[in-house]
């Protein structure tokens, strides 16, 4: 009983801490639907001075500032995708963490898919050829080689 | 069949040489003191922002984008705080004695750490703009500091440079680029 208690407990701390994110109190804003819309862009940003994690995450200073940013935008009334195009127009497509699919990008997002397709393609025909060369039996040269080796077989076979 | 499997047999070296060179020319930037961290910037050849900074303390005279008009300019962003602004900071005295007309934003600073500063190394700026909460260097895509950018006289961001200006940085780029832009 203490333990499910205890874990019970561990579990919803653990919870808790995983939507902590790095934002400061003094940043929330009164607004929950406004804070959550914030939360999500902020996952979605890049913090372009560490570079691996979104500004949801970061304790940098700039990951403060754009989240503060951010706020603000949506604040004075911007759509999701105006504050975007704000952070974007600043430092670039780099920012999102979710990159747009687009002429530029498009290697990028078909490329694991292309990969697959020649990897398969090459796999088939590999496949195919071996087939093919299994079927095609063993030449007549062959043939008697083989019953050559078989017949010394069991000839040793025999002598023990 | 055999032209088929001779190209088979070559095409995992022909992949391993592509990526080779494709490593190889990364290696080499990070040779010519190329970060592969650095971003370009997203607002190159667009207009710099638009913005009136106020002077460091009250009564000096602040910076805004009109400034930036009719003639090649740097726009340095520095910090008292920042070393490696310390360290390019001769660099920047040097273009300023050169006659190029240089803007300073003061990035996120004390009024009285900022003067201490250019009392002891020299003030090579035309005006220097006081960024006290970083939202105007936000609008230049700042990220690193310091950072130095190079307006063209229509007011367009041409080149921005990350971290301390070096003395090859001067001659590989940024003076080429000041004279192209001037003519």
């Amino acid at each position: 009983m203490m333990k499910a208690r205890f874990i019970v407990i561990l579990f919803a701390t653990l919870a808790m801490a995983s939507t902590a994110g790095a934002v400061e109190p003094n940043e929330i804003l009164k607004d929950p639907a406004l804070e959550q819309r914030a939360r999500a862009l902020s996952k979605d940003l890049r913090c372009v001075v560490c570079q691996n994690q979104s500004i949801d995450d970061s304790n940098a200073d700039l990951a403060r500032d754009l989240r503060v940013v951010v706020r603000a935008r949506l604040t004075a009334g911007d759509t999701d995708k105006q504050v975007m195009d704000f952070v974007v127009a600043r430092y670039g497509e780099f920012v999102l963490l979710k990159p747009p699919v687009n002429a530029r990008t498009m290697l990028l997002w078909s490329g694991p898919a292309l990969v697959l397709i020649f990897g398969a393609i090459g796999l088939v025909s590999w496949f195919r050829r071996r087939g093919t060369a299994a079927s095609e039996g063993l030449s007549a040269d062959e043939e008697k080689r083989l019953a050559a080796l078989m017949d010394d077989k069991t000839v040793s076979g025999e002598a023990d | 069949m055999t032209a088929n499997l001779r190209l088979s047999y070559f095409l995992p070296a022909i992949i391993v040489l592509v990526l080779a060179a494709i490593f190889w020319s990364y290696l080499g930037e990070i040779k010519d003191g190329k970060s592969i961290q650095d971003l370009p910037s997203a607002l190159i050849n667009k207009p710099a922002p638009t913005f009136k900074l106020p002077g460091i303390s009250a009564g000096d005279k602040g910076f805004d984008s009109a400034s930036l008009k009719g003639k090649v300019t740097l726009v340095n962003v520095w910090a008292s705080w920042c070393p490696p602004c310390r360290v390019e900071h001769p660099r920047i005295m040097q273009l300023a004695r050169e006659g190029i007309p240089i803007y300073g934003i003061n990035y996120k600073d004390k009024p009285n750490d900022a003067k201490g500063f250019l009392a002891e190394l020299g003030n090579p700026y035309k005006a220097i703009g006081a960024d006290r909460t970083g939202k105007i260097a936000i609008d230049w895509g700042v990220y690193g500091y310091p950072e130095t950018f190079v307006v063209d006289a229509k007011g367009h961001i041409r080149y921005r440079h990350v971290g301390p200006i070096m003395a090859h940085d001067l001659t590989d780029k940024i003076r080429p680029l000041i004279k192209a832009l001037s003519k």
